[in-house]
C-alpha cells in the first residue's frame, strides 16, 4: 500500500501545530522562570510525548499496513499489560492470562493483517469469551470466579478487540477510495486526540462545572462542549481526506468525540475503583498507554462499523 | 574471551526481556543510586526477583553488586550456572549447608569484606502464601553485626510474584516496580529480634497500597 499524498500534508499540519505548542510551552516555562509550575512542566512533557507519538505513527504509515498493524499490536500489548496489572487475579488465572497475551492478542492482529473480517469480529467476543472461563475452570480455583474471569475478558475486549479496529480500517473497501484507507486512521486519530486536547484546553481556560465529579475531577461541561464542538468542526474540515462529504464527516466526528469522551469516563471509573490515578507511566506527562488510548478504544469499533455499513459495498 | 562476550550479550538480553515483560521502573524513594557499599534486602516472590533489582541498577552499581542466590537452584550445571555465575556474578550459598561446607553468613561477610554490595532475601525462600512478607531469618542480622558500617537498604519488589508464580513455566507480562527505601543500620546494642522486626517493617512500609481504593486519586489526565 502506498502512502496517500494527503498524509504528507496532514503530517505537515500536525508538525506545525506541535511546533506552535512547543513554542507556547517554552514561552510559558520561560515566563515562569525559576519557579516552574507543575502544570506547565506537565504540559511540556505532554507536548514532548506528542512529538514521539506523531513520529511513531508517521513511521508506521511509511511502512503501510504492516507498520500500522504492528504499531497497534504493540499498543494493545502495552495497554493489556497495564490493565492486567490492576486485575485482582490469582494463581489460578495464570493460564487464562497466558492465553490472552500469547494467543488471543497475536492471533487477533494476524486476522486483522490477513483481513479475515468474518473471524476477527467474532474471535474475541465469541471464542475467547467462552474459552477463558473454561481455562480458568480447569484450574479449579473458585474464589471470586466470575469477578476474576470478567476482568480478564474485559481487558481483552478493551485492549485488544477494540484497539484492533483501528488497523482493521485498512481492510474496508470503499468505492472510489481505494488505496487511501490510511487516511481513515488519520481521520479517526486526529479527531479523537484533537477532541481530547481541545477538551483539555477549553477545560483549563473556561472549565467550571464538573460533568462527573465522582469519576473525573478534570472533565467539565465547558471543556466537553467546547472540545466536542471544535473537534467536530475539525472533522468536518478534514472531509477532503475521507470518503465522506463535509456534513457526513462532521456527523462521524461528532459520534467519535462523544464516544471518546464516554470512553474516558468509563476508564476513569475503573481507575477510581482500583484506586489509581494513571494506568501506568509509559508516556511521560500523559500516564500510561491506556490513559492515551481510552478515547480511541471506544470510538474505533463504532467508527469502523459506521463506515463499513454506510460506505462499503 | 568468548565466555565474556556471551555473558555481556546475555546480560543485555536479560535486561531487555525483563523490561519487555515487566516494564520495570526504579523508585529511589529513600536513597539515591549512589556508588556506596550496600546490602539491598528485598521480598522474595519469584526467581525473577534479583533479575529485576539487577536490571534497574545502573551499570556502575551493577558491577559491584552481587545477588545472593541459592546454590540448589542457580548452581546446577548447565546454562543456569553460567548465567548465575558469569552474568549476575551471584554469590552461591548452600541454604542447607553441611557442617564441612562454608556457612552462608561467613560467605556473605567475606564477599562484603571484598567490597561487594549484596542483594539478599531475608525471608530465605520464595513467599507463596497470601501474606505479603514472611518472617525474616537471621542472616541479615549476623551480616549487619559483622559489618556494622554497611547501609542496609530495604527494597520492595512489586507484583513479580504474579508475573511468575512458583511452579509456572512462563511469565505473564505485568508491570512491576522496584522501590528503594531509606537505608538503616544496626544500632549499637540492638537485639536480634528487635532489629529483624525493624528491618521487616521498613520493607513492608514500602509496599504500595492497591485495589479497592476509596482513597481515589486526585487528578485524571485528559
Amino acid at each position: 500500500m502506498n502512502v496517500p499524498p494527503e498524509s504528507f500534508m496532514l503530517f505537515g499540519g500536525v508538525v506545525a501545530v506541535l511546533l506552535l505548542a512547543s513554542l507556547i510551552g517554552a514561552l510559558l516555562a520561560w515566563r515562569a522562570g525559576n519557579s516552574p509550575d507543575p502544570a506547565i512542566q506537565n504540559l511540556n512533557a505532554r507536548i514532548k510525548a506528542w512529538w514521539v507519538m506523531v513520529f511513531l505513527i508517521a513511521l508506521a504509515f511509511l511502512f503501510g499496513k504492516g507498520g500500522v498493524v504492528l504499531l497497534f499490536a504493540f499498543a494493545s500489548f502495552a495497554a493489556l499489560r497495564e490493565f492486567m496489572t490492576l486485575a485482582d487475579t490469582r494463581r489460578g488465572d495464570h493460564w487464562a492470562l497466558a492465553t490472552v497475551f500469547f494467543v488471543s492478542l497475536p492471533l487477533q492482529y494476524y486476522l486483522v493483517w490477513i483481513e479475515w473480517y468474518g473471524l476477527y469480529t467474532v474471535f474475541i467476543p465469541v471464542y475467547c469469551f467462552l474459552l477463558l472461563p473454561i481455562i480458568a475452570a480447569l484450574r479449579g480455583d473458585t474464589t471470586r470466579f466470575l469477578e476474576r474471569i470478567a476482568f480478564v475478558q474485559w481487558g481483552l475486549m478493551i485492549c485488544v478487540f477494540c484497539v484492533s479496529h483501528v488497523p482493521a480500517l485498512l481492510s474496508l473497501s470503499i468505492p472510489g477510495f481505494e488505496g487511501h484507507n490510511l487516511l481513515l486512521i488519520a481521520f479517526l486519530v486526529l479527531v479523537v486526540q484533537g477532541s481530547d486536547v481541545l477538551q483539555y484546553v477549553f477545560g483549563k481556560l473556561f472549565g467550571r462545572r464538573k460533568v462527573a465529579p465522582s469519576l473525573s475531577p478534570s472533565k467539565t461541561w465547558e471543556g466537553l462542549v467546547g472540545g466536542v464542538a471544535s473537534a467536530t468542526a475539525l472533522g468536518a474540515a478534514l472531509w477532503w481526506i475521507t470518503p465522506f462529504n463535509p456534513l457526513q464527516a462532521a456527523a462521524m466526528a461528532f459520534v467519535i468525540c462523544l464516544l471518546g469522551f464516554f470512553g474516558g469516563l468509563v476508564m476513569s471509573g475503573i481507575k477510581r475503583d482500583r484506586g489509581v490515578k494513571d494506568w501506568g507511566r509509559m508516556i511521560e506527562g500523559h500516564g500510561g498507554m491506556l490513559d492515551r488510548l481510552d478515547s480511541v478504544i471506544f470510538a474505533a469499533p463504532i467508527f469502523f462499523h459506521m463506515t463499513r455499513y454506510w460506505f462499503t459495498l | 574471551m568468548i565466555a565474556r562476550i556471551l555473558a555481556s550479550l546475555l546480560a543485555t538480553m536479560v535486561g531487555v526481556m525483563a523490561r519487555l515483560v515487566t516494564g520495570v521502573r526504579a523508585d529511589w524513594r529513600g536513597c539515591l543510586p549512589e556508588l556506596r557499599q550496600r546490602i539491598y534486602f528485598a521480598n522474595h516472590g519469584s526467581h525473577g526477583d534479583f533479575v529485576l533489582i539487577w536490571t534497574v541498577l545502573l551499570p556502575h552499581l551493577r558491577a559491584v553488586t552481587r545477588p545472593v542466590a541459592g546454590a540448589d537452584y542457580w548452581d546446577r550445571p548447565g546454562p543456569r550456572r553460567f548465567i548465575g555465575r558469569k552474568v549476575f556474578n551471584a554469590l552461591m550459598i548452600d541454604r542447607h549447608p553441611l557442617p564441612s561446607s562454608p556457612h552462608p553468613v561467613e560467605q556473605m561477610v567475606e564477599a562484603a569484606r571484598e567490597g561487594s554490595s549484596l542483594i539478599l532475601f531475608p525471608e530465605g525462600t520464595r513467599n507463596t502464601t497470601d501474606e505479603p512478607l514472611l518472617p525474616f531469618r537471621g542472616g541479615l542480622y549476623h551480616l549487619a553485626k559483622a559489618m556494622p558500617q554497611l547501609e542496609l537498604v530495604p527494597v520492595w519488589i512489586d507484583n513479580i510474584a504474579r508475573v511468575m508464580p512458583k511452579g509456572e513455566m512462563f511469565p505473564i507480562p505485568l508491570l512491576c516496580g522496584v522501590i528503594f527505601g531509606e537505608p538503616l543500620r544496626l544500632e549499637t546494642g540492638e537485639q536480634k529480634g528487635a532489629f529483624l522486626d525493624r528491618a521487616r517493617s521498613a520493607l513492608l512500609a514500602l509496599r504500595p497500597r492497591r485495589g479497592q481504593g476509596e482513597d481515589a486519586a486526585t487528578e485524571a489526565h485528559p
